[in-house]
């Protein structure tokens, strides 16, 4: 008898207690219901105290103010590259008009290495969700977000969040999203409390994580 | 590289020697004091909490009542999205499936994201026999690797160690292992994380074999679930070209949306975060994203006995968050190595002997009887899993298990046999109730009184003396009850009031006042 048929066996035998015609859903499941949740501007102000709880830079800008927001982030790396200049990794579809000219631009996509990636200074990229209640970005990795690994490898990330994206809670987030995707939920920049409990920011994943909220006029 | 767990003494001998280490009590009383303040503080910003565990046991409850209608589903859905299923009875048939998929590659290391199923499978030790090294990436993991050790709680492995003890470790064998340890490490833990930042990068980078576990498995869409805070489990679930993930079969999810209550149950319960920094979810393979080979291992090593027990069924719930190991008053005096398993606590009191099996070593049996029963592991767990009723039925089976192996009956078979013979006749009652009374007043001049003024007995003769040595037992009635009854007529009579509670007026009502008219 093969593996599986010998574990679903053993598991349809263990459950001799639950008669044979129940339907799966026999165990009704009721979730909260949703609170009051705040909304419009309260929620968007919610979502920028609760990422910057997390150690994470917040910095809020009308459309036309993200361009300089975007610059002064990375402003502040120093390059790996021994000629001076930093090398910015742009995921296909983010926006143009937020890349700084002063930069070379390393496009992902599949042929970009990992070895490439590691020399990287840092990464731009944009949103498909942003949770209030949690101070939660999460990548669905659709256009301007770019491959799992981009916003993995370099030790910088820029995020752009658009303020309509924000959502007050997890359910909302988990409602929107397409379950045939990979989802990359980020809160803050990487961390360990392995130590003691301290917490400490920036292990494996990006040291910093600069979020762009973009509020339109 | 680390030990296995084999060879622990049995819990109230291994309890005994982690009590006399002075620097792990306080390495864990300072670490679960910090996490059970930052839990009850998330915990209570959630307006509903009851309501989201009552629908986290739900969920369970309803995988774990139609286990395999779930699993076929899962299976189907894992191969639609491009990735190859394997199911394995027990730990080696397991262990084997990693080292093909790994051999296959011809590579002689894997880099791991922690992974209590793979901890339990002893993955690392069958790697190694085949020649395989498993880098473990997560930075307690890490340590405890690094320290030849074991990991003594399901969250923070390495909670025994301090800062002091970490930097020693990383000093002395991170140079042997790969990248050394920068000469002037300081244990400042920022410090200690760099360290294992620029010892890991050379590994993540060049590993084209990862292995992982999967906090959750949806049935309806075959997408996995890692959650952790480093990112090291990132740079292990996207940067290799082939990832096996080992899934327990209880981490089974019905729906995507099952995912929204789990995920806020989890953090909270777990690091006492409103969110932890990363989750990943990938559904089969990606193309030009991530992993292009994708392996699941459905792993029952036990989960199906755990099943067939009704009432120790609800422990395949858990969701592995330890909130029940940073409140336990047993655990936070003992640490986890004491437990002998890869689950320690009160998750692993209850977990460990359904997945062993009771009754065939003194270490597994030892397990229920690890706890107070003070019940504030079920009051913390976030699917509701009721521990203490689960503990109070495994002392059950481990009793049973061991009038099975031996037929020679215990001193307490005995006493069961003799109690049910006076219990069933009135006569014998009665006569046994007399001789204890007489025995009682006699015993009431020769005993002593207990802290708080209770008359109890001294030594008892006879089979019962152990039993007595340890325990202040309650001199017997002077009078029986029977006896009692006959004398007053059920308290009618007068002769009984003179002591009793009638005569104080309605602000103390007695016992018997109510029955006495």
């Amino acid at each position: 008898m093969s593996a599986r048929e010998a574990i679903l066996q053993r598991a349809r035998r263990a459950l001799a207690d639950v008669p044979a015609g129940d339907p799966v859903t026999d165990v009704p499941v009721v979730r909260p219901a949703p609170g009051p949740a705040p909304e419009g501007a309260a929620v968007v102000d919610l979502f920028a105290e609760r990422v910057a709880d997390y150690r994470a830079v917040v910095e809020r800008a009308d459309t036309g103010g993200a361009a300089a927001l975007v610059a002064g982030a990375l402003a502040a790396r120093t390059p790996l590259a021994g000629d001076g200049r930093l090398r910015i990794l742009v995921p296909p579809g983010f926006p143009d008009g937020l890349v700084p000219g002063d930069v070379d631009v390393v496009t992902d996509g599949p042929e970009v290495t990992v070895a490439e990636l590691d020399r990287c200074d840092g990464v731009l990229s944009t949103a498909a969700v942003g949770i209030a209640e949690t101070g939660t970005i999460v990548l669905d990795h659709g256009p301007g977000q770019g491959r799992r690994a981009a916003t993995l490898v370099p030790d910088l990330h820029v995020c752009v969040v658009r303020s309509d994206q924000v959502v007050p809670g997890v359910p909302d987030a988990v409602a929107l999203l397409d379950p045939a995707r990979p989802h990359t939920w980020i809160s803050g920049p990487s961390a360990t409390s392995d130590i003691e409990l301290d917490r400490v920011e920036g292990v494996h994943g990006p040291r910093t994580l600069h979020v762009v909220l973009l509020t339109p006029h | 590289m680390s030990g296995t767990f084999l060879g622990t003494p049995a819990f109230p001998t291994a309890a005994r020697t982690a009590l006399e280490d002075s620097q792990l009590r306080r390495n864990l009383a300072h670490a679960t004091g910090t996490i059970r303040a930052k839990r009850a503080g998330v915990v209570s910003e959630v307006d509903d909490w009851e309501q989201l565990r009552l629908a986290g046991e739900a969920i369970k409850d309803r995988v774990l009542r139609h286990l395999p209608d779930y699993l076929e589903q899962l299976e189907r859905s894992l191969v639609a999205a491009g990735a190859t299923v394997h199911w394995a009875r027990d730990a080696a048939e397991a262990n084997r499936i990693v080292v093909d998929v790994a051999q296959r590659h011809g590579t002689d290391e894997v880099v791991k994201v922690k992974s209590m199923a793979t901890q339990e499978i002893e993955l690392n030790e069958a790697l190694a026999a085949a020649g395989i090294h498993a880098w473990e990436t997560d930075l307690a993991e890490l340590i405890v690797q690094l320290g030849d050790d074991l990991p003594s709680h399901i969250l923070v492995p390495a909670i025994h160690r301090n800062r002091a003890e970490i930097r020693e470790i990383f000093l002395r064998e991170m140079g042997r292992a790969g990248r050394a340890a920068p000469d002037d490490l300081t244990d400042e833990p920022a410090r200690l994380a760099a360290a294992a930042r620029t010892h890991l990068r050379e590994k993540f980078l060049r590993a084209k074999v990862a292995v992982s576990g999967a906090n959750f498995a949806v049935a309806e869409t075959g997408t996995l679930t890692v959650v952790e805070s480093e990112g090291n489990g990132r740079m292990c679930l996207t940067l290799p070209e082939v990832l096996v993930s080992v899934v327990g079969i209880e981490k089974v999810l019905p729906t995507f949306q099952d995912l929204d209550v789990m995920l806020q149950l989890l953090p909270r319960s777990s690091t006492g975060e409103r969110m932890n920094p990363y989750t990943s979810t990938w559904t089969g393979v990606t193309p030009g994203d991530g992993p292009q080979e994708v392996h699941v291992v459905l792993l029952d090593n036990g989960r199906t006995d755990v099943l067939a027990d009704p009432t120790g069924r609800q422990a395949l719930r858990c969701i592995r968050c330890s909130a029940c190991l940073n409140v336990c008053p047993v655990y936070e005096r003992t640490g986890g190595h004491a437990y002998g398993s890869v689950y320690p606590g009160p998750i692993g009191a209850i977990l460990t002997p359904q997945l062993r099996g009771v009754g065939t070593d003194a270490q597994t049996d030892s397990l229920p009887y690890a706890s107070s029963l003070c019940g504030a592991c079920f009051e913390v767990c976030p699917v509701r899993i009721d521990i203490p009723e689960v503990l109070v039925h495994l002392r059950g089976e481990v009793v049973r298990a061991h009038q099975r192996a031996s037929r020679v009956p215990s001193v307490q078979d005995m006493a069961m046999k003799a109690a049910s013979w006076t219990l069933s006749s009135a006569a014998r009652t009665g006569a046994a109730e007399k001789v204890a009374g007489l025995g009682g007043r006699l015993a009431g001049r020769l005993g002593r009184t207990a802290p708080g003024g209770r008359a109890v007995l001294g030594a008892l003769p006879g089979p019962a003396s152990p039993w007595a040595d340890s325990r202040d037992v309650p001199v017997p009635a002077a009078e029986s009850f029977r006896s009692w009854w006959e004398r007053t007529d059920g308290g009618r009579s007068r002769s009984d009031n003179t002591d009793g509670g009638r005569s104080d007026g309605p602000a103390d009502p007695a016992p018997g006042a109510e029955g006495g008219r």
